[in-house]
């Protein structure tokens, strides 16, 4: 395939994906004029924490005399220019408040996308060699319940067993800021701190994608293909590392790029019970203030990153299986 | 159908699954009778360790944490099949009339549906609940909205392969409407995979009100285990028990509820079984 169609191909995805865009930010749109006050009472963060005459600018910038479909379209013109308007709570603009804390979410859900897909994997793969042995039983048992757990409760049971008690790792936050770390003792200190939070949000998808490697092995080693490299003569190592392995790690990281949104909503629940500086805890926090309009900028970066992941798993897949011909 | 039962009930797994939810069920319609106290009442000394008195303790506040357990499982369990009978409702709906109808009808459907997959589930459901405030009823229309997709494509897919089996076209050349075929014709021979998603969406649906609950989104003024959790977290060092039970019961539910599915899905589709 030549590198041309591929940048076609990803130009014609990222249309595609425009409408998803679209609709969140009508559906957004849609929940501030739900939400109690006006959209520049809303906006400006309710309870009269902004001055009279920033709301009144922001009913003449949003238009709040003319027709709805009018405030629309100054809506989605604030959004096309990433205007995301300003958090009278904390005091500065919402875009900025995101790009703080984008970076310990992305760093959180790297690290649990490593964890997650890699001991899955293998995992799954183990179960799938040893199917019907007490050696699978087991794999598959830790993951029907690791599966059924809801995750802040194993983040607080972590918490009690390897904090509180054991007191290997601290209880919370992403750094000791008052210990000034520099350089290369900042890195172990933010890896110490991200133990925890990373080994509770992987263990669900861990289970999610073990379960659907096992499954996955077990439906391609009964493929013909498998009978026919058999019938060949290659050894059963050989068709089950070249073979049957590669065509069962498909399924799953569709998958894996599926779940990005649940790791997202994950990571709203995980960041509040570890005090991880992240996206997810400003929303915890201005669920709270009320600022829904920080709210809502959360909820448009996420759905925004959700849907560049998937675009980049579609671009994996296309390396990963060249029956998937780009057209 | 004759030997669903049998087989069905066979599975070990089943069973104990079956096992549990009946005691749940016995325990949410008898819950005023097993402990009738209101559970928010304070009746001893806070954060009493459990005793013959308090088989669970009593909270940060001297709540009995075993009547709050009780009363939990009736609103968990009522809010999770209330919230998935809607989102059944709602995606065998935009399903069918998509699958049945094709072309530009099911195109726009599906890309709705899409939509709704796309964006951040629980994100949405936290966004819905904070913009509406929080309420029983908001709860179980935050967790419809986020749950419906699945069982929309799964009916699409259903019907797009009984719509053309030679019954429907005898149904449609006998003359009835459209939505006498879907109703009599279409949906019964949908309904197996319906019934097994179904299920399972209950366990989301209960890990999604037990999270939501547990971020103090659940419904005001009633006792659910996601709340019990969240209203005991500050106190973990204090005493384990008040998260650590909640959290349980949620993970033995959830459980029981995902082996029955299976379960479900081993004897509904038998081909599917061995993997």
């Amino acid at each position: 395939m030549s590198s041309g169609s591929l940048g076609g191909y990803i130009v014609r995805r990222l249309t595609q994906t425009l409408p998803v865009i679209l609709g969140v930010v009508i559906v957004n749109f849609l929940l501030l004029q739900l939400a109690p006050g006006d959209l520049a009472t809303v906006l400006a963060g309710e309870a009269g924490g902004a001055p009279k005459e920033y709301i009144d600018e922001l009913r003449a910038r949003f238009g709040q005399d003319q027709p709805v479909y009018i405030q629309l379209f100054y809506y989605m013109r604030n959004l096309l220019v990433l205007d995301l308007g300003f958090s009278f709570r904390l005091g500065a603009p919402v875009l900025d408040l995101l790009l703080d804390r984008l970076w310990p979410t992305l760093l959180l859900m790297v690290a649990t996308l490593i964890v997650s897909l890699g001991l899955g994997i293998v995992m799954g793969l183990l179960a799938a060699l040893w199917v019907r042995t007490w050696k699978d039983t087991v794999i598959s048992v830790a993951a029907i319940i690791v599966y059924a757990t809801p995750l802040f409760w194993v983040g607080l049971m972590l918490i009690l067993v390897f904090s509180i008690r054991l007191n290997w790792f601290p209880t919370s936050g992403m750094e000791d800021v008052v210990a000034f770390h520099e350089g290369w003792d900042r890195v172990v200190d933010i890896a110490h701190h991200l133990v925890l939070p990373t080994v509770t949000l992987s263990l669900f998808y861990l289970a999610l994608y073990a379960r659907l490697m096992r499954a996955s092995m077990l439906e391609q080693r009964g493929l013909d293909y498998v009978v026919t490299a058999r019938a060949k003569g290659q050894s059963e190592r050989k068709i089950t590392t070249r073979h049957v392995f590669r065509n069962a790690l498909l399924p799953v990281v569709t998958m894996a790029g599926v779940q990005t949104g649940g790791l997202l909503g994950g990571s709203v629940v995980l960041e509040a019970i570890f005090a991880w500086p992240g996206l997810g805890q400003l929303a915890f926090q201005s669920l709270f203030a009320r600022d829904y309009n920080l709210l809502l900028g959360i909820f448009f970066l996420s759905a925004v990153l959700v849907v560049i992941v998937n675009l980049i798993v579609d671009v994996i897949y296309v390396f990963l299986d060249p029956r998937i011909r780009i057209g | 159908m004759k030997t669903f039962w049998p087989r069905f009930l066979s599975n070990p797994r089943v069973f104990l699954g079956l096992v549990w939810l009946g005691l749940l069920l016995i325990v949410a319609i008898t819950a005023n009778q097993l402990a009738p106290i209101d559970p928010f009442a304070i009746v001893g000394r806070p954060m009493a360790a459990p005793s013959p008195e308090f088989w669970l303790g009593t909270d940060s506040l001297g709540r009995d944490v075993m009547a709050g357990l009780i009363h939990g499982t009736r609103a968990t369990i009522l809010i999770a099949v209330v919230a998935t009978l809607i989102a059944v409702g709602f995606g065998t709906f935009v399903g069918a009339v998509a699958g049945y109808y094709g072309g530009l009808i099911d195109d726009i459907l599906m890309r709705f549906t899409e939509f709704f997959q796309t964006i951040p589930s629980f994100l949405f459901a936290i966004v819905l609940i904070a913009v509406l405030t929080p309420s029983a009823l908001n709860l179980i229309i935050a967790i419809a909205t986020v749950s419906w997709p699945p069982i929309a494509r799964v009916v699409r897919g259903e019907v797009l392969t009984v719509k053309s089996r030679e019954f429907v076209q005898a149904a449609v050349l006998a003359g009835q409407g459209d939505a006498a075929i879907l109703l009599k014709q279409v949906l019964p021979n949908t309904l197996s995979p319906l019934i097994v998603t179904g299920s399972l969406l209950i366990a989301t649906a209960i890990l999604v009100e037990s999270a939501l609950s547990f971020l103090g989104l659940g419904a005001p003024n009633v006792m659910s285990w996601g709340f019990m959790i969240g209203a005991g977290r500050s106190f973990l060092r204090q005493a384990w028990w008040l998260v650590t039970i909640p959290g349980v019961a949620i993970l033995l539910t959830v459980l029981a509820i995902n082996l029955i599915g299976e379960g479900l899905n081993d004897t509904l589709n038998p081909r599917l079984s061995d993997l």
